[in-house]
């Protein structure tokens, strides 16, 4: 009798915050709502799902946000790395590297993009720019030629100081004798890291790439900021799609359909990553 | 099929010299134990005769080849670390043939190779397994295992039986003695453990502070320690050690009075000692048995009964304590006052530098 009060707290925070925003969101994205057209109310059975999916922005952004995860889970786990492995080795100033190293990380995404955006990457004002004109180059307007993969570098440089932390100190746990077994069996600095360093790493790179794929599915500050999904429909994700559904079309309905799908598209993600690296964990 | 000779060979860490000059022959098919307290140097030593450790100064040679700049691989070594160093996500199998697969050799001749260590190492019913899935004696094996299969020229063991138990390091130490006979390899074994140095070394290598204190063959080194520190080092119960004077010094030996009184004629070379002389004495355990009309008095403090042997902590008059190994079970008590008499053939005096005065007979064994 007491034991089901005693657990309502949590019951009760957990509706609050989970189940009533998830039940509200698949009750609108079956609803005609509007806000710029509020007699157009009712039932729309399956209508906002079928405007989606024949909606051919939707498919741009399914692939731009698939594009944006894998680009930068291949940039941040590959340089992390290497990264890692060159922090590890002794060099005078390591300290004070190790730590401008991470420090990106600390940086709010708003923050980065305007300094990407603004300092870096401007044609005028931008540092790539000026370095560009200095040996006499045609400087690049990158948002406006490449915004995608700029949007790529951008987070890409928030998120490899995570991939590096979390790598060095693996690395730092690899058993210094397996090493020294390795040399005396005739692997030279490449072999000792391919047959010993990155298996030993593979347990951690798993990790990166759950927790960066959890954050990269719902990349929007950085968008936001930089290109507002531009040029055209360029570098808009499904979660850009879904902001410019509810917040500039005023489509509570149809951006509701999109949160569903992405909620949909983010456990089919979840389900083949939690069971490849569970197994993993399992060695 | 394989010597090494070290000449003064160095090694400093920055400004700190941990090994300073030694002098060394290894012959072919010896099994050599470097022996010592934490900190000697032994495995700082092993790891620059594999090529772990850079070599500041001297010579290496390996068959007569300085060696120095030649890379670990290249030696012709092959080592067993004491934590195993196995490779955890691979196989037993591919642990074995590791070396190989580098080297390029085919996997027709590596899995003959990997089977036949695994034969002699009763390593089969394991192969493909992972380490994780073995216990502590198999790795032992598994790491040997990926030794062998090199076919080095020398063998190198750093303290390989430390992290297994007593049964087992008993069972593993027999195991390896089986090994380097039937593989007729040199082999250079670590360890801090004396009694895996006796039981194991043609020739036991005892360093102290970076230095080479005594090389011997085991009875040589229990027998006719060089100095204090061997003396003290090697056998165990530790031998008795005790301030003594020097009463006089003859053509038999030096006669020597322990603080209580007591004179001993001990069996050594005199020459260069006068009487007065502060000397110290040492008396193995074993050389010390009960007499009532023996000629030192005390009391036992502690009785260590193991069965077979007897273990008597008795405090002598004046105060010393020393160890007294009996045969057999003995029915003497804590508190019991008995007198002891000497055996002075296992007697040995040191000069106040704690060098040994040589014995005037060697030992029929440790000639």
């Amino acid at each position: 009798m007491v034991a089901p009060l005693l657990v309502m707290p949590s019951i009760i925070v957990l509706l609050a915050w989970m189940i009533v925003p998830l039940v509200m969101t698949l009750w609108f994205s079956f609803q005609y709502y509007n806000l710029v057209d509020p007699s157009a109310r009712g039932f729309a059975g399956i209508d906002n799902y079928v405007y989606l999916v024949t909606d051919p922005d939707f498919w741009v952004s399914l692939r731009t946000t698939l594009v944006l995860l894998a680009s930068v889970l291949v940039i941040t786990v590959g340089l992390g790395t290497l990264l890692a492995v060159l922090f590890n080795q002794p060099f005078p100033g390591r300290n004070i590297a190790r730590v401008l190293a991470i420090s990106p990380f600390f940086v709010m995404p708003t923050v980065s993009a305007l300094i990407w955006k603004n300092l870096l990457m401007h044609p005028i004002y931008g540092v790539f720019g000026a370095l560009a004109s200095m040996i006499g180059l045609q400087p690049v307007d990158w948002f406006a030629q490449f915004p995608l993969a700029s949007i790529i570098a951008i987070v890409s440089w928030e998120w490899l100081p995570f991939a590096l932390l979390i790598l060095l100190t693996a690395v730092q746990s690899l058993d210094h004798e397996q090493k020294e077994a390795a040399r005396m069996d005739g692997a030279g600095p490449l072999a000792q890291f391919y047959f010993i360093t990155l298996p030993h790493l593979s347990r951690a790179i798993g990790v990166v790439i759950m927790i960066e794929t959890i954050f990269l599915l719902t990349v929007f500050a950085e968008i936001f900021v930089t290109t507002s999904g531009g040029p055209g429909n360029a570098t808009t994700n499904l979660a850009f799609l879904i902001y410019a559904r509810a917040l500039l079309q005023y489509d509570i309905g149809g951006a509701s359909a999109g949160g569903v799908v992405a909620i949909i598209l983010a456990n089919i993600v979840a389900f083949f990553l939690v069971r490849s690296i569970a197994r993993r964990l399992e060695v | 099929m394989a010597t090494l000779q070290l000449r003064d060979i160095r090694k400093s860490f920055a400004s700190v010299e941990v090994i300073k000059g030694i002098n060394l022959e290894i012959g072919d098919r010896e099994f050599v134990v470097f022996v010592g307290p934490s900190g000697c140097g032994k495995s700082t030593l092993l790891r620059m005769i594999a090529g772990l450790e850079e070599i500041t100064s001297g010579d290496l040679m390996i068959d007569g080849k300085r060696i120095n700049r030649v890379g670990p691989a290249d030696r012709g070594l092959a080592m067993v670390f004491q934590s195993y160093a196995l490779y955890p996500h691979m196989t037993v199998r591919q642990n074995m043939a590791f070396a190989l697969r580098l080297a390029g050799v085919s996997k027709a001749e590596r899995d003959r190779k990997v089977d036949e260590a695994a034969r002699i190492l009763q390593l089969e019913p394991y192969l493909e397994r992972r380490p994780k899935d073995l216990s502590g004696g198999q790795r032992q094996r598994v790491a040997i295992g990926r030794a062998i299969v090199r076919q080095p020229k020398v063998f190198l063991f750093d303290e390989p039986l430390s992290n297994l138990d007593a049964a087992l390091r008993g069972q593993m130490r027999i195991e390896l003695l089986r090994l380097h006979e039937e593989l007729k390899a040199t082999m250079i074994y670590v360890t801090h453990d004396q009694v895996e140095a006796m039981t194991m070394a043609d020739k036991i290598v005892v360093l102290r502070a970076g230095v080479v204190e005594q090389v011997g063959t085991p009875l040589e080194l229990y027998h006719h320690p060089a100095n204090l520190f061997v003396a003290g080092f090697i056998g165990s119960p530790r031998m008795n050690l005790m301030p003594a004077r020097v009463v006089k010094s003859s053509g038999t030996g030096i006669s020597v009075a322990l603080p209580s009184g007591p004179e001993i004629l001990v069996p050594v070379e005199g020459a260069g000692t006068a009487s007065g002389d502060a000397v110290t004495l040492g008396i193995r355990p074993e050389g010390l048995r009960i007499e009532p009309s023996g000629a030192i008095a005390g009391t036992v403090a502690l009785v260590e009964r193991l069965g077979g042997l007897t273990l008597l902590h008795v405090t002598i008059e004046g105060g010393e304590p020393v160890t007294v190994q009996i045969e057999g079970s003995d029915a003497t008590k804590a508190r019991d006052q008995i007198r002891l008499a000497v055996d002075p053939a296992a007697c040995h005096l040191f000069d106040k530098a704690g060098q040994a005065l040589p014995q005037r007979a060697r030992h029929p064994l440790a000639a």
